[in-house]
């Protein structure tokens, strides 16, 4: 099962690589990591993916845990929480393929960002599974290079 | 120190470790060390001792604060001098012990181009450390020790890394000492709960079988009298790991030596057979358990730990307890004086533990060579320091003997690496024992390999006047590494017999020791009694037949059931 850890670390050099450096030594894998400032400055809140059958879960939020500067861990719940990822898609959009391009944005309410005569550039937001299915519907008609943040996730509610 | 007096970054360090009660460091210097020096100069109550090599000032740091309970305190130039530390923080690092480590950094506006010594020593040490500083103001100095001390030595303790640029020392503030911390996500948790210790009181009073499993927490919690009491309270057989000798007496009739692969036939089959294993401040290490999946199983486990992460990390307990060892002791012991328990429960356990000790003690026979038994030495030295003197050892065959045949009875007085297996440990180690513990006989027993990775220490020594006594078991071998050849490599000894070595005795001698060589039993006791009375340091070569082997064993990776050399006294292989 897939984890979204959310964890508020302070806002000091070096927190960031303490923690990839954490992931690396315990042999856990991510799957992605998000990170900025909080809506405090002195803090800053990090979205950890990870998959919860290739490492116990329960170790790697204690290991987190003992980094002196990671404040809290919440393991976010799938139906508890709002996620969702930034992704810029660069298509090749010649001729007819055009208006495929164009379509398929039009459902996955991807913004067109930049456009010239033979490439179209999409943002597009959503959840993981949003993103890979329009991936998916592009790849025929040639994706040129991806780019994209990794999840965000927010609890639902007041509950922080 | 009179509050907000102007005073140069590297005075303010002086006063910040004087502060936090620092009164010994360990160290080295190099140039852009040259101001803290400078500063030490005028120290009055800090020393400094001078080390000959980087690595010795951590292992000595890390030996004082084995001996002491204190934090102890070691310091480099930046590159190659932080570098050198880094064997010692990793030795500190895996057997939880509370180490600052403060390196000298090249100037702020250098970091990064590669300049002259210049090492990314946080970033090399961020694996083993438990926190770590690269201090980028001079008024951050105070508070930075602060933390560094408050964090190595609270919770479970570590080493700590304060990385500091040149110009930070150089720089001025206004100086007061620091006492608040900033800590917001470091909270160990200190007490127990509650309902975890009735349900594990519980557990101890309905067992049949128990055994109480102790390990290095026992010792830094300071937990030894309150574990004493709960052994004798509900008659808990003892067996400790190698960082938990000396929690528990061995001369006290519950106790059952060490267990795991060289511990005794008692420990390791009493884990095996018990209902209910009670694991104070250890960590299920491989070396302890064998293969894991065999490894107590009909035991319902209690794991008590400060560090949370400790607990289901090898193996999952029925009753986990994150806390301070002394404080869960101590709330075992006040739960289970409010409970009945009739005294037969554990009868028939006691017997059979006791009648296995009757038959299966650790034994040895007389080496055919006749060449000393390591083991005999070990014993003499046992005998003739009355089980009361420090202990420190390097990593092989003579540690194990030392872990087997020497008598413990209190915390703080074996001293081992345990966790990493440092082979050159000891005689710093024993250098930074004998500073914190004056009152106490220091002995390191050593191999004649790992001696020699950090023999320089013997100038540190002498220069200190201080009176350790350094015996070598002299094998002739990289011991350890040839009895797995023996054993698991049809005694292919590949690159571990060690034939040109240095006359020891001429060695110490050379350094300005006393040198002495024992190569006949009767030697043994004048030879001791001779370096003990010594005042300054003692070396002793012990000429130990050079094919023993350390037995029991219970191969790595294997079950306690698969254990060689575990035979009754008298029958089966032999076990030397
Ligand atoms: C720094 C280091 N290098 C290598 C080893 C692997 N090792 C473990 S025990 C041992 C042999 C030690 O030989 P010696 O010091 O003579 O002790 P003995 O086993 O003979 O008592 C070796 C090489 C180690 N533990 N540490
Ligand atoms: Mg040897």
């Amino acid at each position: 099962m897939k984890h979204t850890l959310s964890v508020l670390v302070e806002n000091k050099p070096g927190v960031l690589t303490r923690v990839a450096g954490l992931f690396a030594r315990r042999g856990f894998n991510i799957d992605s990591l998000a990170v900025g400032q909080s809506e405090d400055p002195a803090l800053s809140r990090m979205t950890i993916t990870i998959d919860g059958a290739e490492q116990p879960i329960d170790q790697v939020t204690k290991q987190l845990h003992k980094l002196i500067n990671v404040v809290k861990i919440r393991d976010l719940e799938p139906k508890g929480m709002v996620a969702g990822e930034l992704l810029f898609v660069k298509v090749s959009a010649e001729g007819e393929k055009r208006t495929e391009v164009l379509q398929i944005a039009e459902i996955f309410r991807a913004k067109i960002v930049d456009v010239d005569r033979r490439v179209v550039t999409l943002r597009v937001v959503g959840t993981t599974d949003k993103l890979e299915a329009l991936l998916e519907l592009l790849k025929p008609l040639g994706v040129l290079e991806v780019v994209r943040t990794g999840t965000i996730a927010i609890g639902r509610g007041r509950g922080g | 120190m009179s509050p907000d007096k102007k005073l140069k970054g590297s005075e303010a360090l002086v006063a910040a470790l004087e502060h936090e009660g620092c009164e010994v460091m360990f160290g080295f210097p190099g140039g852009v060390a040259i101001p803290f020096y400078d500063a030490l100069y005028d120290a009055k109550k800090l020393r400094h001792v001078l080390v000959r090599h980087e690595q010795g000032a951590a292992h000595a740091a890390d030996g004082y604060a084995r001996a002491t309970g204190k934090v102890g305190v070691c310091g480099s130039t930046s590159g190659p001098g932080a570098t050198n530390l880094v064997t010692g923080i990793a030795t500190a690092y895996l057997d939880s012990s509370p180490l600052v480590a403060i390196t000298w950094q090249v100037r702020s506006d250098l970091i990064g181009t590669d300049a002259f010594q210049e090492a990314d020593i946080t970033g090399i040490t961020l694996p083993i450390v438990k926190h770590s500083y690269l201090v980028k103001k001079t008024a951050d100095l105070p508070g930075v020790v602060h933390e560094a001390f408050h964090i190595a030595s609270t919770g479970r303790p570590g080493p700590v890394v304060i990385d500091i640029p040149v110009d930070v020392a150089l720089g001025e503030l206004a100086y007061h000492d620091a006492d608040a911390l900033d800590l917001p996500g470091y909270r160990p948790t200190v007490r127990g709960h509650i309902k975890q210790i009735r349900a594990a009181a519980k557990a101890i009073n309905e067992a049949a079988r128990p055994v109480l499993y102790l390990g290095g927490g026992v010792i830094s919690s300071g937990a030894a009298a309150e574990v004493l009491r709960l052994a004798e309270l509900r008659r808990l057989p003892v067996a400790t790991t190698l960082m938990g000798i000396g929690s528990f007496p061995e001369t006290h009739e519950l106790s059952m030596g060490m267990l795991g692969m060289h511990g005794t036939v008692t420990a390791n089959y009493a884990v095996h057979e018990c209902d209910l294993l009670i694991n104070l401040g250890a960590r299920f290490d491989d070396r302890v358990t064998g293969k894991l999946k065999a490894f107590a199983p009909h035991a319902k486990v209690i794991h008590a730990d400060v560090d949370p992460a400790e607990i289901g990390k090898n193996v999952a307990p029925l009753i986990p307890i994150v806390g301070d060892i002394r404080q869960v002791a101590a709330g075992l012991v006040k739960e289970l004086e409010g409970m009945e328990w009739p005294e037969e429960r554990t009868a028939e356990w006691l017997a059979r533990i006791a009648a296995r000790k009757e038959e299966y003690p650790l034994h040895y026979d007389e080496p055919s060579d006749g060449k000393l038994a390591p083991q005999y030495v070990i014993e003499e030295i046992d005998r003739v320091t009355g089980h009361d003197a420090v202990i420190c050892t390097d990593v092989g065959q003579h540690q194990m003997w030392a872990t087997q045949y020497y008598t413990y009875t209190s915390p703080r007085q074996f001293i081992s690496s345990g966790g990493l297996g440092t082979m050159g440990f000891g005689l710093p180690a024993s250098i930074g024992a004998q500073i914190g513990r004056p009152d106490k006989t220091v002995v390191d027993i050593s191999g004649d390999g790992g001696f020699q990775m950090t023999v320089q220490e013997l100038a540190t020594a002498v220069s200190c006047e201080l009176p350790i006594v350094v015996c070598i078991l002299n094998n002739g071998y990289l011991g350890m590494v040839r009895q797995w050849q023996d054993l698991f490599w049809n005694k292919r000894y590949s690159c571990t017999s060690i034939e040109s070595q240095p006359d020891f005795k001429r060695l110490a001698e050379a350094y300005g020791a006393l040198g002495l060589r024992v190569t006949e039993k009767d030697e043994i006791e004048p030879a001791l009694r001779e370096a003990i009375a010594c005042e300054g340091p003692a070396v002793i070569d012990f000429w130990t037949s050079p094919e023993s082997n350390v037995f029991p064993m219970v191969p790595a990776g294997q079950e306690i059931t698969e254990m060689i050399g575990g035979q009754a006294k008298g029958k089966g292989r032999r076990t030397s």
